[in-house]
């Protein structure tokens, strides 16, 4: 569900800390050092990086054409192999009998059996291509805001990873404790939030 | 500041207790909305509302109230019985526009968030204006969403929220007749 979908799932962040100067040519050599890079001809089973979000499967961050307006606009990619559990099954069950017939045994050790499967998994890695996920993020630097049009878990625990190693700044999602110390508390009120107790509503 | 993780479970009553007061609040300060967001023609339950009690030991109970004819009394009774609201759908209104959308108490999440219709893309080059112009509509119910939080969250932190607000809540939830 992308930035341009007609329903959309946000999830906010506040981004600390300053890009060095000049910002435009930092971020895009950032964006341009983190691109997706294609595992579809080779045995990796994941890539994560960023792509353009006008061209997700083209990326180009050539003449800062990531800049809409006050915002930086483009996409974490997640490319991701999925091997079908009964090709897998089948694959792995001709490499056991073939490898029994080779060594003239009547059993494999289960360091043998799982050196099998990797194998498997491999050769299998470099025969299927990745099925590619989508996230855009629209980010207002000089605000310190971040959007990820995603809730998944997973997808935005890789983006501040990602984003982390990519640009050198923290990057800090927005649920009730770190949006109530982003909501202007003084000294003594951010006390008062550390030590907040469950209110019960009942008599 | 505590590690996120440890922070994230600690504090996620916050977001159910936020939820909450935001229903009260629809039900019965209304003004209070609109002095946080002069052009708000309207802010409503939608059709679906979760509630859950995390904190009684003896319950684990998750209530989930939905369709456009939902009875909220059923809701008002879960909160009579210990429980919180968890989510919510909710429907903004701005001028002649309408926008919908989730809220998640214990992330504080937007989903399902549709926002007015804009301008058809038919070449590359209206991306740009397309943007621009979704950024501006999420960005009206961002904007609201964090103004109540903030709003909520400096009343929780302050003793106005156990002498007032708290009472008045309860009273509220009395109001509640038995289905």
């Amino acid at each position: 569900m992308g930035l341009l979908s007609t329903s959309v799932s946000i999830t906010q962040y506040r981004v600390e800390g300053e890009l060095p100067s000049p910002v435009n040519e930092n971020v895009t050599a950032a964006l341009k050092k983190h691109t997706i890079n294609e595992i579809d001809n080779d045995a990796s089973e994941q890539a994560v990086g960023w792509t353009s979000f006008d061209n997700p499967y083209q990326p180009d961050f050539e003449g800062s054409r990531f800049v809409i307006d006050t915002a930086w606009v483009f996409s974490l990619r997640i490319d991701k192999k999925s091997i079908p559990a009964k090709v897998l099954k089948k694959h792995y069950n001709i490499e056991v009998a073939r490898r029994l017939v080779e060594s003239g045994r009547d059993y494999l050790s289960k360091t043998e059996k799982k050196q099998l499967k990797d194998h498997v998994i491999t050769v299998l890695s470099t025969r299927i291509p990745a099925t590619p996920n989508i996230y855009d993020i629209v980010w207002k630097y000089e605000e310190g805001r971040l959007w990820f049009f995603s809730n998944l878990k997973a997808a935005n625990e890789e983006l501040e990873t990602l984003f982390t190693r990519s640009f050198k700044l923290s990057l800090i999602r927005l649920f009730p404790y770190t949006a109530g110390l982003d909501a202007g508390l003084k000294g003594p009120e951010k006390d008062c939030l550390d030590q907040l107790k469950p209110t019960l509503f009942m008599d | 500041m505590l590690d996120i993780a440890v922070a994230y479970r600690r504090y996620q009553f916050i977001g159910d207790e936020f939820l909450t007061w935001l229903w009260f609040v629809i039900e019965q300060d209304a003004p209070l909305l609109r002095r946080l967001d002069n052009e708000l023609a309207s802010l409503e339950i939608g059709n679906r509302m979760v509630f859950e009690n995390r904190y009684r030991k003896d319950s684990g109970e998750t209530v989930t109230i939905k369709g456009d004819e939902a009875n909220m009394d059923e809701g008002l009774l879960a909160l009579k019985k210990g429980a919180m609201v968890a989510e919510v759908n909710l429907v903004y209104r701005a001028g002649d526009h309408e926008w919908r959308f989730n809220l998640k108490g214990e992330s504080l999440n937007f989903s399902s968030l549709k926002v007015p219709e804009t301008g058809k893309i038919e070449t590359s080059d209206d991306i740009e204006g397309a943007v621009i112009e979704k950024v501006y509509l999420c960005e009206k119910i961002t904007n609201l969403i964090n103004a109540l939080f903030a709003h909520f969250i400096k009343l929780r932190v302050s003793n106005e929220w156990s002498a007032q607000t708290v009472p008045s809540i309860r009273k509220w939830i009395g109001s509640a007749s038995d289905v």
